[in-house]
């Protein structure tokens, strides 16, 4: 992170910061993120995360970035995880227990295939 | 390679084999053979398309059109529809039921997103990532166009009142510390959310923590100060953590610190905790608390604005007041004040607590009803029971019954119908839910954090609790109503801070709106909702009971008797009302009476 002196230096790092994003994005990478506020935590999000890390490690899973973000108020349904693949559409599981995410992590990250039981359709 | 100009998937997961996957997939070859296409569409099979409720099921591309209920009866027609006319057979496609973004960030369309609008979006511990989302460009607005007078001014302009809960203009609070002469000046971020069941704020700092510090550090270019903290309970210690980090991180990309973006305007940050008393989160409180000194407050004036911490002038608004803030300069005040009502501008946070099907963190515009905010927004009452009250405004706010529910919620109209707009917090209760003990509830919680300064709320507090424990116990006296509205008037009158003048409101509300409540467990000695354990009795009904001995087994103080197929009895003076047997009853023998 370099710092930020001039309005200039601003504009300079949203467009790097957009540029990474973009990059995620076609590069085909999968990204997971794990809803990490305090509803996420207590309804398990930690253990999650974790048996997200394991299988990714076991199945020697590559080309997936594993991050975490706040709240996006549908606590009743967390532990909340998302998956984006490459330019697909971001697809929201909720009520993710370790043993859904070990599916999710085998069925639709690795193999492409939606675990349709536990998406959050509105 | 061959060329095709259109790709069919077949879902041939087992859920759809068993539907007759296979047998709709050789129809439809034979279908393409026998209209000669089948060198034009490549069909493959894949797995899950939709979801295999409504398999057999194909998906073409590259339109993108997903046809759901399959029968091979039906592929002649889609055939000769969609790959010889070109038309797309609308009988069969699917209801999209797409996972979009939108769809999920806002559950109902009547939510929109200010504040809330990067939380579960953004990694909260990545400032590039809010940078990406406009992040500090508000900031950089500021610093390079404005003037401190003409940020006032847009914020003046916006409407935006303080969303801790009094409604104070946010513009005018920030024009009387801008007009103090006396340095330094402090802005302070009021993060100490107490009340049960309200987490509009930990959810902003956990998952958008940089909008509150731009927020800051826009109001300390306003205001002319060069110092903030912010003041959060140590009860949410990844808010603290997440906050810190993105505090550090701002540091070192020089967005705090010295010469901010080359203005010559220095401001830097420093993060409070509290020890977790709930008094902290009124005002001088607060400032006493991060002073040092003990959490109590003091009279007002001076306002802090004039004299506040370490006596020198102050400007304390709440985490969502600061979170709006940049949004309001980068889109415009016009755009914020063309969202609510007359009076009360803008969106508001909400944590739906309660007896609502989907309990948790809304943003809507002011101006909604609450009838829209719990049936619409909310999904409507758990397992269909009937609503009866909604408080708002946490422990200091009120009940209001089912008459305010077409109520549009706004602060003037919620102040002018005896409860209080508060933080954000809505507690929804249905028809199983008792008044009285409702309002001993959050007495119970007030009395418990009144800090003892002052004694009508030291003292007062205290009695309205054992009076309403008393009336729950069954051992209401016929004076106890009249006592109870003489003692919230006095406490009202003359606490000394808000916490005390706002404790005796759903004492105040309830026997307003539900005063045959209270009547029925002191005239009578009957809870209308068959909650209050003294009051109730669980009887088995002669006749539906079997005497299969489930109750007398799991009863954990043997107050069941009765032979095996015979009509048991409970005991009542045994019975601790804990209500197992009901529970464990098969076949509903059990009432509560």
């Amino acid at each position: 992170m370099s710092t930020i002196k001039s309005l200039d230096d601003l504009k300079r790092a949203k467009e790097e910061a957009l540029k990474k994003r973009e990059l995620k994005a076609t590069s085909g990478a999968a990204q997971v993120i794990v809803g990490m506020g305090t509803c996420g935590i207590a309804a398990g999000a930690r253990d999650t995360m974790k048996a997200i890390l394991e299988t990714i490690e076991q199945d020697s899973i590559t080309g997936v970035i594993v991050t975490q973000t706040g709240c996006i108020g549908l606590c009743e349904r967390e532990p909340i995880v998302q998956v984006i693949i490459g330019e697909q559409p971001k697809v929201t599981y909720g009520k993710v227990t370790p043993e859904v995410a070990r599916k999710i992590m085998k069925e639709h990250v690795k193999a492409g295939k939606i675990v349709s039981n536990n998406v959050i359709n509105l | 390679m061959k060329y095709y100009r259109s790709h069919v998937l077949v879902c041939v997961d087992p859920e759809c084999l068993k539907k007759g996957a296979h047998d709709v997939m050789d129809a439809f070859q034979d279908e393409l053979v026998a209209q000669g296409l089948i060198d034009e569409v490549q069909v493959l099979e894949t797995s899950r398309i939709g979801g295999c409720d409504h398999g057999p099921e194909l998906m073409v591309y590259p339109e993108g059109v997903h046809y759901t209920n399959l029968t091979p009866d039906d592929m002649p027609f889609l055939v000769e529809e969609h790959f010889l006319k070109g038309r797309i057979a609308q009988k069969f496609v699917a209801e999209e039921k797409a996972f979009t973004d939108e769809e999920l960030s806002a559950p109902t369309a009547k939510e929109i997103r200010v504040v809330l609008r990067n939380c579960g979006k953004i990694d909260p511990e990545n400032i590039e990532d809010y940078i990406a989302e406009d992040g500090y460009q508000a900031l950089g607005k500021v610093l390079t166009e404005n003037t401190p007078e003409q940020v006032i001014e847009t914020v003046l302009n916006s409407g935006l009142k303080g969303r801790g809960g009094a409604g104070f203009p946010t513009g005018k609070k920030w024009e009387f510390c801008r007009a103090s002469k006396e340095t330094p000046k402090y802005v302070i971020c009021n993060a100490d959310e107490g009340d049960p069941g309200a987490f509009m704020n930990r959810r902003v700092l956990e998952g958008d923590p940089h909008s509150v510090i731009e927020g800051m550090i826009i109001a300390a270019y306003a205001i002319g100060s060069n110092q903030g903290y912010v003041y959060c309970r140590a009860e949410y210690p990844i808010a603290v953590k997440t906050l810190r980090i993105a505090i550090n991180q701002a540091r070192s990309m020089g967005l705090l610190g010295k010469n901010i973006l080359g203005s010559g305007f220095d401001f830097d940050l420093e993060v409070r905790m509290g020890a977790g008393a709930f008094v902290c989160g009124e005002e001088t409180a607060l400032m006493a608390s991060i002073e040092g000194n003990r959490g109590e407050p003091r009279p007002r004036p001076p306002f802090p604005a004039v004299k506040g911490l370490f006596a020198k002038p102050s400007n304390i608004n709440n985490v969502e007041t600061y979170a709006n803030i940049p949004q309001i300069i980068l889109r415009g005040a016009d755009w914020y004040a063309s969202m609510g009502t007359e009076k009360s501008k803008g969106t508001k946070t909400f944590a739906l607590a309660g007896d609502v099907k989907h309990t948790g963190l809304i943003e809507i515009p002011f101006g909604l009803t609450l009838r829209e905010i719990v049936y619409d927004v909310g999904g409507g009452i758990k397992d269909d029971k009937k609503f009866k009250a909604v408080q708002t405004g946490g422990p200091m706010g009120g009940c209001l019954p089912e008459a305010y529910l077409d109520l549009p919620v706004d602060y003037e109209a919620i102040t002018k119908a005896g409860s209080i707009m508060g933080s954000g917090g809505l507690v929804i209760m249905d028809e199983d839910t008792c008044m009285v003990d409702i309002a001993r509830f959050f007495m119970d919680f007030t009395q418990d954090e009144s800090c003892g300064k002052c004694t009508p709320c030291r003292v007062g507090t205290r009695r309205i609790l054992e009076i309403l424990e008393r009336i729950c116990a069954g051992k209401g006296k016929p004076d106890d109503i009249e006592t109870l509205e003489y003692l919230c008037a006095q406490i009202r009158e003359d606490s000394l801070c808000g916490l005390g003048q706002g404790s005796p409101n759903p004492v105040v509300t309830t026997l307003k709106h539900f005063r045959d409540e209270y009547e029925a467990h002191i005239f009578e000695k009957r809870c209308p909702a068959k909650v209050c354990k003294a009051l109730i009795r669980y009887e088995i009904i002669d006749g539906i009971c079997t005497g299969c001995t489930v109750c007398a087994r799991n009863c954990p103080v043997g107050a069941i008797s009765g032979e095996r197929r015979q009509t048991h009895v409970i005991d009542p003076d045994i019975c601790v009302r804990c209500g197992i047997c009901k529970q464990v009853c098969n076949f509903n023998a059990i009432v509560i009476n």
